[in-house]
């Protein structure tokens, strides 16, 4: 945000691609050691203080398992990542699409807002065996889309109507000026004031999505499904299979998070944080 | 007073639009016999008014035993006592990580991603092997709901850690400054000005965990055959469904209470405790 | 022909009364300041002739017709205290915002913003965000897109308030080239004398509670002013007439009693 006070010129961010890359790997690296650092930690302590590996197996057998169930892991992740996807598709979108008609009439959308905050703190994971039910036992698809949708409505909603309701005074004022009308407020004003909110809002439903398809998948799910499979390979305590499961499973949620998270940085370069 | 009665009369208008919207896309699905996304009855989608009376009838089928709002608000005690202790466990370790974080750097650009990536393990999964690890190392005061606990800290305590290093690093160079020129340490200036700047932050973050613990605590709950909880009783009448479905519409009803209420109670403490404007931080 | 015709506006804001029985006229190509303590209601008077606020009773005639159709006609440029730039926005696209709102064609939008750029000295500027700019740079750019659709008036509220001593005084000869340049008429809000005189043609004194104008000095400095017309005699005679016109103001103001401070 810009203020009254004056301010240092900086200088407009460039430099090729190869450039940003590398800053990129720098800024990654000390993940990198902590990553490898931590998976040497486990191994090593499974490996020289004995522990039983029977609920938390070596990292290298869990790779190993990985490695050789790749194609049955990949399916059974793929297949719920669909539904995932659908759920925060469709939850995502519906919530802006309602918060936007809401905030049309603004004095509704700062009265709603405390219910939808309200709203928000239900855990909402508990009508994952009632979504199963409305799609017929659930062995389908849409029992977890729904359920995935409902997880991803409500922090959306709120942080779409926080941001389209927290338009600074002054740039309505500006836009009053030129005799806007409704429409083009929202467009050049409200909703690029709201986006670092969605956006907001978007990272936390993709590890939603993620959680509800897999909640979804405990309480009915097709036999391919990745939860589905955690489950049976834990049940028999086959728990190399379950762990490299539990891995697939934070590959494709970290993926989704990733891929919003890299919209976001493209679709915000003005926002003064994120293009530091 | 006024304001007062607005309000009521809003939340008054809110409940009656929700039951008027339920009730509504009931008789119309059910009359047009619309299919899509899926079929409308008194199984699917009971009537609110039954789901509420189904909370003053008994808890088991036949008429005898406890009211069903009694075994479920035995339930939600002992949900609440879990998700309780894990707020508390999680939200000490996310703070005191956020502040360990937030004053070294370079820790904080190796850890944070892994802070982040920890939330996309699908903790319901792992839930029945943490409490089989954790449980023959508790004692037995603590035995399964200590287990539970903390698993619902596991869900507690991101987002303190990621908005106590937000809010500890909120304050600008100027305030920093002033504080120099006082010649304050670094742990004066955490106390005086980075801890009092970041209290919005850690509240929005602790609103956010708190129904979290309570996700947390059913989560939990449900694998790890613990009976006394509100996670058993959803298995239960998951089970019944189809001929009882009212038993999971009343206890989702008081699970949601039960979420509503842990956020409460930290809306009231952050009211007492921040006199600023609190709504502006996400 | 007259491009702002007050008469008789008032304004209350509850129990306050912001206005009263303002009457002002200000002629084409005028640089009119409206000057005062806090609360006399000059930064409301010039919304009220932007059609911002509407007053409670009273009528305000912008170039001949109705305050609400020649801002629907978008007759006036605004620049407020705040450079109230778009951070989404690059400083190029900022200034070409209300030529986007008229529809003008991309081709002459650039051309004119490549215009208001070199107006305003901000050449080389246009990639940048507006948070990458000083406050001096941001007011500008501002004031750039205020002037951008060659607007018959310019209305500005405190628009060099936050900025240095040094800055103001060199903004202040750019504002008065680009009025020389531009042909505009301007209403200027400030509480600073010296900047009033410096700038104006007239300077509208206004007390507070209720804010109304108590008095109406003409400027008859030579133009166009410099450096130099800052050291005139004739210069420090005009600032001692504005201070003891707005110190009478105030010792009424002290007389009366005290009322709750109204929102300027």
């Amino acid at each position: 945000m810009s203020t009254d006070v004056p301010v240092a010129v900086q200088p407009v961010p460039r430099g090729g691609l190869g450039r940003m890359v590398g800053r990129r790997v720098v800024d990654w690296l000390p993940a990198l050691v902590v990553f490898v650092g931590l998976v040497a930690l486990w191994q090593g302590l499974i490996v020289w203080l004995h522990v039983q590996q029977f609920l938390l197996p070596k990292p290298t057998s869990i790779a190993t398992t990985f490695w050789t169930d790749k194609s049955e892991l990949w399916h059974a992740g793929w297949y719920t990542f669909q539904e995932a996807l659908g759920g925060f598709a469709l939850g995502s979108g519906f919530a802006i699409l309602v918060a936007l008609v809401l905030a049309r009439w603004r004095p509704l959308a700062t009265a709603l807002l405390p219910y939808a905050v309200a709203a928000n703190a239900i855990p909402i994971i508990a009508f994952a065996p009632i979504t199963n039910q409305w799609f017929g036992g659930g062995l389908t698809k849409s029992s977890k889309i729904a359920i995935a949708a409902v997880l991803c409505f409500f922090p959306v909603l709120v942080n779409t109507l926080r941001g389209l309701t927290s338009v600074r005074p002054q740039d309505l004022e500006l836009m009053r000026s030129y005799a806007a009308g409704n429409v083009e407020i929202f467009r050049r004003v409200r909703i690029p004031t709201a986006l670092p909110f969605i956006f907001a809002g978007l990272k936390v439903a993709t590890v939603l999505a993620m959680i509800g398809a897999v909640v979804g998948e405990y309480f009915g799910g097709a036999l391919n499904a990745i939860g589905v499979l955690i489950l049976s390979r834990s049940r028999v305590f086959q728990f190399n299979e379950a762990w490299a499961g539990v891995l697939v499973v934070c590959l494709f949620g970290l993926a989704l998070y990733i891929a919003v998270a890299l919209i976001e940085r493209l679709a915000l370069r003005w926002v003064p944080s994120t293009s530091e | 007073m006024r304001t007062a009665a607005l309000r009521l009369g809003l939340f008054v208008v809110v409940l009656a639009a929700l039951w008027g919207l339920w009730e509504g896309y009931r008789w119309l699905w059910i009359h047009e016999g619309w299919t899509w996304p899926f079929i409308v009855n008194d199984t699917t989608m009971p009537h609110l008014s039954d789901i509420f009376a189904a909370l003053w009838g008994s808890a088991s089928p036949g008429g005898v035993g406890p009211r069903l709002i009694t075994v479920l608000v035995k339930g939600a005690l002992f949900t609440a006592k879990e998700a309780a202790a894990g707020f508390a466990i999680g939200a000490l370790v996310g703070f005191a990580l956020g502040v360990f974080l937030a004053h070294f750097r370079l820790l904080q650009r190796g850890l944070l991603p892994w802070v982040v990536a920890s939330q996309t393990v699908p903790i319901l999964v792992v839930a029945p092997m943490i409490v089989v690890w954790a449980n023959p190392k508790l004692p037995d005061g603590l035995k399964d709901w200590g287990a539970v606990a903390l698993i619902a800290a596991y869900l507690t305590f991101f987002p303190v850690t990621v908005n106590t290093i937000r809010g500890l690093q909120s304050p600008d160079r100027r305030a920093l400054e002033l504080m120099r020129s006082y010649a304050a340490g670094n742990w004066r200036i955490l106390w005086k000005l980075r801890f009092p700047a970041a209290l919005p932050y850690i509240f929005a973050a602790l609103k956010v965990s708190a129904t979290a613990s309570v996700v947390g605590a059913l989560i939990g709950e449900l694998p790890s055959s613990i009976p006394n909880g509100l996670g058993a009783q959803i298995i239960n009448f998951s089970q019944y469904y189809t001929t009882e479905p009212r038993g999971l519409w009343a206890t989702n009803v008081i699970a949601a209470a039960l979420g509503i209420s842990f956020f409460l109670v930290i809306v009231v403490v952050e009211k007492i405790v921040v006199r600023r404007a609190p709504e502006n931080y996400a | 022909m007259s491009v702002v015709e007050i008469s008789r506006v008032s304004k209350q804001f509850g129990q306050t009364t912001a206005l009263q029985g303002i009457d002002l006229e200000i002629g084409e190509r005028e640089f009119v300041s409206l000057i005062g303590p806090s609360g006399c209601g000059k930064s409301t008077l010039l919304r009220i002739i932007g059609d911002l606020i509407e007053p409670s009773s009273g009528t305000v005639v912008v170039n001949g017709k109705s305050a609400r159709q020649a801002r629907n006609d978008r007759d006036y440029g605004i620049v407020f205290q705040d450079p109230v730039l778009y951070d989404w926005r690059t400083v190029a696209k900022n200034v070409a915002l209300p030529l986007e709102m008229a529809r003008w064609s991309r081709q002459k939008r650039n051309e004119r913003v490549r215009r208001m750029l070199e107006l305003v000295e901000l050449q080389g500027f246009e990639n940048h965000r507006p948070w990458q700019l000083s406050g001096g740079m941001q007011q500008r750019v501002s004031i750039a897109r205020a002037l951008s659709f060659d607007p018959a008036l310019l209305l500005m509220d405190e628009p060099f308030g936050a900025l240095d001593e040094m800055t103001r005084e060199r903004l202040n000869i750019e504002l008065l080239k680009i009025w020389e340049a531009s042909g505009s008429t301007i209403v200027f809000v400030t509480h600073s004398i010296t900047e009033a005189v410096f700038l104006s043609t007239r300077v509208v004194v206004m007390s507070p509670r209720p804010g109304q104008i108590s008095e109406l000095i003409p400027v008859d400095l030579p133009q166009p002013r410099t450096a130099a017309t800052r050291e005139a005699p004739s210069f420090f005679e005009l600032v001692t007439h504005v201070r003891e016109a707005l110190h009478l103001g105030h010792d009424l103001d002290r007389a009366a009693p005290v009322t709750q401070e109204a929102k300027a």
